[in-house]
């Protein structure tokens, strides 16, 4: 080859990086730009001109403080269902399917490819009041006749729980998978019995899959606001929600700028926080 | 199966035990059937609702036709939805995985100043919600007087595919045997033939998944692609757009038919690989 050595992984990183820099981290820097515009003076509706008003995050943040917790708490929670639905789903995956375990692999991630909008808008209608399962409930006298399964704050938690499984699931399967059956065998030589052999063992050692998986499931959870538009109610409102109408119908650019940095910032710090409490530094 | 043998030969256990472990091994397979079972309940009604005679508005069960699946474009913005997002879907599929397979190739291959901080680059797209992905680039595109349409969704497409390509390439190069290369190389093979011959028919299956991933996350992707799309309509701009007033049963069908051909092209795929480690 004709050129040195040392340059070729910075020839292969090159026109991938040059994409990256110009259409991940610029728009972001131009963001944190944006989220401290005021509005011109007597212009249009859309108009803003560049000023340092910081004040636009306290602003932003006061008025939306509800859907910020309302993101969290909601995201959290899709966590928590997600990795207790999923966990034995991909246990049981990995070490007690046999010889079919590439089928039920494939089964997992198949549902995705109906587009998840329709699986949402499935739920949706299964769950609504034209669907069976509410009049089913209620002839049975399990719910009021007043009580509804879509437009609740349950029903987001549970789409997002559904639609967000998969990404709980495979990273969880990828490192049980990985697990030397031997080493739970060794536990139990040890005198361990079931139980703790899966506490001292099996569950230690998922443990990269956990973080992997909790992190690409809360992240575009936190972010989501599908899921809160089609099964919730304007009570259920996420911070997704407000970023999306601030830009589309309100045209209030620097607070959606704002808001999406916050959320950012939020999720980031969040993020780094638990991957050192974790202490899994390698991820990527 | 090697858990029957060890039962069997293992004839002590009090039965309490014994059966404290059937017990334990049968709840996960009947937890494994719900869990399937709740994963594809909204597959099926979407599978059966394809075959609504409903109209207008596929809410209620009106009768059995087969006439969407014979006239999926009856509902004409269907079709032309589809055939924006199998457009905009091949090319960010293609784009992504060239520009991520290469970097995967230098991260997973070089050892190099800035290695850890191009990983953290590669990260930090995955750790950023959707909606701000989608939010800052289009604030670029205003900035520039771009108009949101067609390229800034494909431009937007690459940007959020390049890491799952980079993530998923370079687990199959870590995946390697280096003594595969080397025994290459011994062979007299020369680096480039090495490469040609030797590592990218070895890595050309994580290539292959890693543009498929990228394909059904272009083609479902709906958060970016709001931002970016202007009055551009896909698949999924279509269905939620529609959601109010009702979808077409067409959609019932696309959506099936990509769920079916998908699994067609896994198993298929699977399939290939069994003959081939035979």
């Amino acid at each position: 080859m004709s050129f040195p050595k040392v340059r070729v992984p910075y020839l292969l990183l090159l026109p991938g990086f040059a994409f990256l820099f110009t259409f991940f981290i610029l728009p972001i820097i131009n963001l944190a730009q944006t989220s401290t515009q005021t509005p011109i003076a007597g212009g249009d509706t859309g108009q803003y001109e560049q000023t340092l008003a910081f004040g636009n995050y306290i602003q932003a943040f006061v008025d939306n403080k509800e859907q910020f917790a309302r993101s969290f708490v909601y995201a959290t929670l899709a966590t928590i269902f997600a990795l207790v639905i999923a966990y034995p789903l991909a246990y049981a995956i990995a070490f007690k399917s046999g010889k079919f375990k590439n089928i039920l692999l494939v089964l997992v991630v198949a549902p995705f490819f109906t587009s998840f909008l329709l699986r949402t808008i499935a739920w949706k209608q299964i769950l609504g009041e034209e669907g069976f399962v509410v009049p089913g409930l209620r002839s049975l006298h399990i719910i009021s006749q007043q009580t509804t399964l879509t437009s609740t704050s349950v029903a987001v938690v549970a789409g997002m729980t559904y639609n967000f499984l998969p990404f709980m699931t495979l990273p969880l399967y990828a490192s049980l998978e990985r697990i030397d059956p031997r080493t739970i065998e060794a536990a139990g030589d040890l005198y361990a019995n079931g139980i703790t052999a899966f506490r001292m063992v099996t569950v230690p050692l998922s443990l990269p899959g956990v973080v992997a998986g909790t992190l690409l499931t809360f992240i575009p959870a936190a972010g989501d606001y599908v899921n809160a538009a089609i099964l919730g109610s304007p009570n259920t409102k996420m911070i997704g929600n407000v970023i999306e109408s601030r830009y589309f119908k309100i045209v209030d650019y620097p607070t959606a700028a704002a808001l999406s940095f916050t959320l950012m910032a939020a999720i980031l710090i969040l993020v780094t926080l638990y991957i050192r409490k974790a202490g899994t530094e390698e991820l990527v | 199966m090697s858990q029957k043998v060890k039962d069997a030969s293992i004839p002590t256990i009090p039965a309490k035990a014994r059966f404290s472990r059937w017990f334990g091994r049968n709840l996960l397979r009947i937890y494994m059937i719900f869990g399937f079972t709740y994963l594809f309940i909204p597959v099926a009604y979407t599978f059966a609702f394809s075959f609504n005679d409903s109209g207008k508005s596929n809410l209620i069960w009106k009768g059995f036709t087969l006439s969407n699946w014979q006239n999926p474009c009856g509902a004409p913005e269907v079709c032309n939805a589809l055939g924006n997002s199998i457009k905009i879907g091949l090319l960010a599929t293609t784009f992504s995985t060239i520009l991520g397979t290469m970097i995967a190739f230098a991260i997973g291959r070089y050892q190099f100043r800035g290695r850890s901080s191009s990983n953290l680059l590669i990260f930090l797209p995955m750790a950023t919600p959707e909606i701000v992905l989608g939010a800052s680039l289009l604030s670029l595109f205003l900035v520039f007087k771009i108009n949101p349409g067609f390229w800034p969704t494909v431009i937007a497409h690459v940007m959020f595919c390049i890491s799952f390509v980079v993530v998923t390439v370079k687990a199959r190069i870590a995946s390697l045997d280096p003594r595969l290369e080397q025994a290459a190389m011994d062979l007299y093979a020369n680096e480039l033939e090495t490469f040609r011959r030797v590592t990218l028919p070895l890595v050309a299956p994580g290539i292959a998944g890693a543009a498929l991933l990228a394909f059904s996350l272009s083609f479902d992707d709906f958060i970016i692609t709001n931002f970016n799309s202007g009055t551009l309509i896909t698949f999924p701009k279509f269905v939620y757009v529609s959601a109010a007033r009702g979808i077409p049963a067409q959609a019932n069908v696309i959506g099936s038919s990509m769920f079916f051909l998908a699994l067609a092209i896994v198993i298929a795929g699977q399939l290939v690989k069994r003959k081939k480690t035979r």
